[in-house]
């Protein structure tokens, strides 16, 4: 089998047996990204050098017997809002263009001590502020499935590249979705992880109460492998729990045999599509067929998921983006320094000008309409009515989890509502974007954990995703669940055909 | 500011802008105002939920006590701070005045 | 203290002091002070993205000895909330502080004068929290180019926030709490209150209460004064602040509420507050709770622990002192203020006396006036307690009196050498008793009428021998050379 079909598992294994090299295998992604990235533009960066030299010298190690990490010359693809301090971090915003982090974050500390091989930096919605990668400054991801159409977002560039045969794995974050959509969209896997299970710290802030780092993958059973390198405590992230790492990939064959998996009625209502419906029906079927009972369960308060989230995220991400003033490092706008009398442009100083200026210029319409949201929602007068409230509903919404998962184990249900919808379509229409997010921000409200697999596809051929989502630190039971699943179904295995070159 | 979250006027979001260090030119003024005045019309959706016997939840965690150590770790070195100032003069970071004309020095 | 002013004075004060930790609240840099610009920065307080903040414990526990020592109510639930504004200092667009709910409040702090020369002067503190310093801006005016440069060592250093009820009523008040209230932190190791590197700063709110004709109280508007360098400087600008409000009342009748609160800067050189300018925006901070931070919860156990750990606050140690010693209030006071350090020392030598009020007055006499004439400090004294100790023991011996003790004191100050190594480099022997005693049998069968004199009764007529004496030999004792004259003429009847 060729690496670009080899799940990660395998490939790990056939580094480790020598039957491929590191180098082999990093150069056959990296031309691959070469010959396709024109046409999908899910990286940013691409480290050929920098992977080529890694690669070599784990293959030189491994050679001399020497010591390796447990993924040892495995190609992983990092989402551009993780700090690397020898590729440029972005954010896909030109208010960081160039920018070049003087620190690792935690997690690529970790997949580097794993020696994972590093192809590049994946393409997103600017400060992961979308659902359709379209926010980008550097251009949307097109969905390697229909290239008119999105990959999802915010993690848009991480979920093409891995349906694109671009990278095994790749690393995205999740702060109302942008894990599980893209996936969904995309037709892989991708896990949003329990808030706390995976370090933050050099991971670019959008809400931090709510974004979590997780795998993307073409199989649970891969992204089972990423988190036994990624998940753990970190004493860097006071938001890091204290709490041990199972051996994911050890619990994944078991089966799931009275596993209780809910049902919510109301994820069916109007506005869902009849072929997404389908394809999570059969899913649900799939998963009564292996043993698991399903069950209706109420989330009452799902249906305030998003003008929560909408309060919540834009409030903590107008004060994330602060940092963001031109002063110390990004974007500072030009033609300042002729100070001359009175010439301060309307502003109060010089300062000011710059200040407004730099953040005019460097940050996108989303981001600025998130700003605008949040300092409109905290500002003295507002609070009250609009961020304390979102807070109050918020709990609400996480006590409709707890009350669940009091007698389900897991709660199933579509990740979207529609299939990948085309670029443009919803560029228009904030709102009509934002409620895109519609079955997942409440995860990320609640704080749990979710996983997102491909359960057929559209008569266009167009993937549909199913998402579970569990009790916190239930990650060993979702990974199992989508395993079992991706043992009697083969939605993960296909690759799609539109993609510019053909496969070797 | 008005009462009336719905009806966002554009001098409201000229003061958020400024508040949120945004330049915004009357083009954008205008555009955000009806895109923010719908938005808010929409989350003010919440409003329907009585939830005065709710608590604000702000963190999904329940951790609490969370220190470091008082040992000290080693510093990034200067250029490295400053790597990648917009401006500097290899020890301070370079900002323009940060008093306007009328200021005191 | 009393004033004829025709109204009173209102002052509240809000005090920053850094904390005594090896490191920054957040991070792992250095807090020390006098480094080269951006040398003791990291990814977390250069504000960098993806960077988060881990609490010092260090930090909190000395933010908690500072509020159990001003007699706060600790809360049982704190957290840490975001206060944004932009301004070049504060790299990440805002200051990591609390908002509603600090991990203190409601404490007092009194000033007793030993003297009685003023009423005990009690402050309540309204709050006490712990947030993050910022940088430091530095204007670049005479490089012509009007930048800002910006240093941000200082920028997440911990910092405990001091905030008193409106309690006291003079600039003198304020300037003897603001003692008090260094010496009790400087005491308890929470702060070195050093002003001239930034570890102690203060703002006042000062305005005036006048009593009209018609019996009702007429307020003027608060002033905030800041910039203030040193407590002179928030006696001098209260001082001033207050007249400039008095002058202002009558020119305008201006009343609190009806002007928002004006900030004004104290021009120390000039001996003047100016109106700082007013920002566009009114100061809208958008607190909301620091997601990045976890709460803090205190136990009961932790706050005996820290309590244990304290050590005596000022005020008890001083009535500890003055009975322990058995030395009047006013002794404990002076000592008890310069420090721990000068306390410890006193005890010391104290005890090597064995009578606390000689040694009190070696301090207060002779060490306090040397240290502030040298302007040193009792640590880098060079004569230690043992030392001070032999020298006053030799006195109580007989050895030499006060007035030479004071030369060889003198001496041992400036050369750093023990009692007998300077006595003998002086040229000061202790005279044995029979060479005294033959010292006055030559004094008194040269001097006839003298011995006639004392032995009619007129003991006085003795000093007539002393300055012979002491010609002779200078060693003597001048008392004991009297009273050995005295006997020896005695034994002649």
């Amino acid at each position: 089998m060729q690496p670009l079909e080899m799940s990660a598992v395998d490939l790990v294994a056939a580094l480790r047996q020598g039957d491929i090299t590191a180098v082999e295998s990093a150069t056959v992604f990296l031309d691959r990204i070469e010959a396709t990235n024109g046409s999908i533009n899910a990286f940013l960066a691409v480290d050929r050098e920098g992977a080529l030299a890694r690669a070599a010298d784990i293959d030189a190690r491994r050679k001399a017997g020497k010591p390796v990490g447990p993924l040892a010359g495995l190609p992983v693809a990092l989402k551009d809002v993780l700090c690397t301090s020898d590729m440029p971090t972005t954010c896909a915003s030109k208010m960081l263009e160039g920018f070049r982090p003087p620190y690792d974050a935690d997690v690529v500390a970790r997949l580097r001590r794993a020696d994972a091989v590093f192809l590049g930096k994946t393409n997103m919605d600017e400060f992961a502020m979308g659902g359709s990668n379209e926010n980008s400054a550097f251009g949307p991801v097109r969905n390697p499935w229909d290239l008119s159409r999105t990959p999802g977002g915010s993690s848009g560039g991480s979920a093409a590249c891995v349906a694109g045969d671009m990278a095994p794995v790749a690393i995205g974050s999740d702060t109302g979705g942008s894990i599980r959509q893209p996936a969904g969209l995309c037709g892989i896997t991708g896990l949003k992880p329990t808030y706390g299970r995976v370090s933050r710290r050099g991971l670019i802030a959008f809400a931090s109460s709510l974004d979590q780092i997780g795998p993307m993958a073409r199989s649970a059973a891969d992204c089972a492998l990423i988190m036994e390198t990624i998940a753990g405590h970190d004493p860097g992230d006071s938001t890091s729990l204290a709490v041990d790492v199972p051996r994911y990939t050890d619990l994944l064959d078991r089966p799931l045999a009275g596993v209780r998996i809910g049902r919510v009625p109301e994820h069916f209502a109007a506005g869902l599509d009849p072929e997404v419906a389908k394809g999570v029906e059969e899913a649900f079927a799939v998963l009564m067929a292996a043993g698991a009972t399903v069950h209706d369960v109420q989330l009452p308060h799902a249906k305030y998921g998003i003008p929560t989230y909408y309060l919540v995220a834009p409030c903590e991400a107008s004060s994330n983006l602060a940092r963001y003033d031109g002063a110390h490092y990004g974007h500072r706008c030009k033609d300042l320094g002729q100070r001359t009398a009175g010439h301060t442009g309307g502003f109060e100083s010089p300062l000011v000008e710059m200040y407004c200026r730099s953040r005019a210029e460097g940050f996108g319409p989303e981001v600025k309409r998130r700003i605008m949201l949040g300092t409109y929602a905290l500002s003295a007068g507002y609070y009250e009515a609009y961020y304390a409230k979102a807070l109050r509903v918020r709990r609400l919404i996480r006590q409709d989890y707890l009350d669940a998962f009091q007698t389900v184990d897991l709660i199933g249900g579509p990740v979207s509502a529609t299939p990948a919808f085309k670029l443009g379509e919803k560029t228009d229409d904030p709102l009509a974007m934002y409620l895109v997010d519609l079955y997942t921000v409440g995860t990320n409200l609640a704080g749990v954990g979710g996983i997102s697999f491909p359960c057929g596809f559209t008569k266009s051929g167009l993937p549909i995703g199913f998402q579970l989502q569990a009790p916190p630190l239930a990650e060993p039971l979702l990974l199992q669940a989508a395993d079992r699943f991706q043992r009697l179904t083969d939605w993960h295995r296909r690759r799609p055909q539109a993609v510019g070159v053909a496969k070797t | 500011m008005s009462t009336s979250p719905q009806t966002l006027t554009s001098k409201d979001v000229a003061k958020v802008g400024l508040l949120a260090r945004l330049a915004l030119s009357e083009a954008d003024l205008e555009r955000m105002t009806g895109e923010l005045s719908k938005i808010v019309g929409f989350v003010s959706m919440l409003g329907e939920l009585d939830t005065a016997d709710v608590a604000p939840l702000a963190h999904p965690l329940d951790t609490q006590n969370v220190f470091r150590d008082d040992v000290p770790v080693a510093s990034l070195s200067t250029a490295e701070a400053l790597q990648s100032a917009p401006r500097h003069d290899g020890s301070c970071f370079l900002v323009p005045a940060v008093l306007g004309d009328s200021g005191a020095a | 203290m009393s004033t004829t002013a025709p109204y009173t004075t209102i002052i509240g004060l809000e005090v920053h002091v850094q904390l005594m930790t090896r490191t920054k609240l957040f991070c792992g840099c250095s807090t020390k002070f006098g480094g080269a610009p951006n040398t003791q920065v990291c990814p977390t307080c250069l504000g960098l993205p993806g960077s988060l903040p881990v609490m010092n414990r260090r930090a909190f526990d000395l933010a908690l000895r500072a509020a159990l020592a001003l007699e706060c109510t600790i809360a049982p639930f704190t957290k840490w909330d975001r206060k944004n504004y932009f301004y070049p200092d504060l790299p990440k667009g805002y200051q990591i502080s609390q908002f509603d709910l600090p991990f203190s409040s409601d404490g007092f702090l009194e000033v007793v004068d030993p003297k009685g020369a003023f009423e005990p002067c009690r402050v309540g503190i309204v709050r006490v929290h712990l947030e993050e310093d910022a940088g430091k801006s530095m204007h670049d005016e005479a490089a012509g180019t009007g930048d800002t440069r910006i240093d941000l060592n200082r920028a997440g250093t911990p910092l405990c926030e001091i905030v008193t009820q409106p309690d006291l009523r003079s600039p003198q008040d304020a300037r003897a709490w603001l003692n008090e209230l260094k010496l009790l932190l400087v005491y308890l190791g929470v702060s070195d209150c050093n002003m001239q590197e930034g570890s102690l700063r203060v703002d006042a709110n000062v305005n005036l209460h006048i009593p009209q004709p018609d019996g009702r109280i007429a307020k003027t508007p608060i002033v905030e004064i800041k910039n203030m360098n040193s407590f002179r400087s928030v006696e001098r600008a209260l001082t001033y602040e207050a007249a400039r409000q008095w002058e202002d009342w009558q020119a305008t009748k201006a009343e609190m509420g009806k002007t928002p609160k004006q900030t004004r800067g104290w021009d120390d050189p000039a001996g003047i507050t100016r109106a700082q300018r007013h920002k566009e925006e009114s100061s809208d901070y958008r607190y909301f709770p620091e997601p990045d931070l976890v709460p803090v919860t205190v136990s009961q156990q932790q706050i005996a622990s820290i309590r244990g750990e304290m050590g005596e606050p000022p005020v008890s140690l001083r009535k500890t002192l003055a009975a322990k010693w058995n030395i009047p209030a006013y002794d404990a006071d002076v000592l008890v203020n310069q420090g721990r350090e000068l306390v410890d020392y006193f005890e010391d030598l104290a005890t090597r006396v064995g009578e606390g009020k000689v040694a009190s007055n070696w301090m207060q006499q002779d060490v306090l006036r040397i240290l502030n004439e040298t302007n040193g400090t009792v640590s880098d004294f060079t004569v230690r307690p043992e030392g001070l100790a032999d020298l006053i023991g030799r006195i109580k011996k007989g050895d030499f009196d006060t007035s030479r003790a004071r030369e060889i004191f003198a001496e041992m100050v400036t050369s750093g050498r023990p009692v007998d190594n300077v006595v003998a480099g002086m040229g000061i022997a202790a005279v044995s008793d029979d060479d005294v005693i033959s010292l006055c049998r030559e004094l008194l069968a040269a001097n006839p009428k003298i011995v006639a004199d004392v032995k009619s009764g007129k003991e006085q007529a003795a000093a007539g021998l002393i300055g012979q004496a002491k010609k002779k030999n200078a060693n003597v004792n001048p008392g004991k050379v009297r009273a050995v004259c005295i006997d020896l003429i005695r034994g002649m009847e």
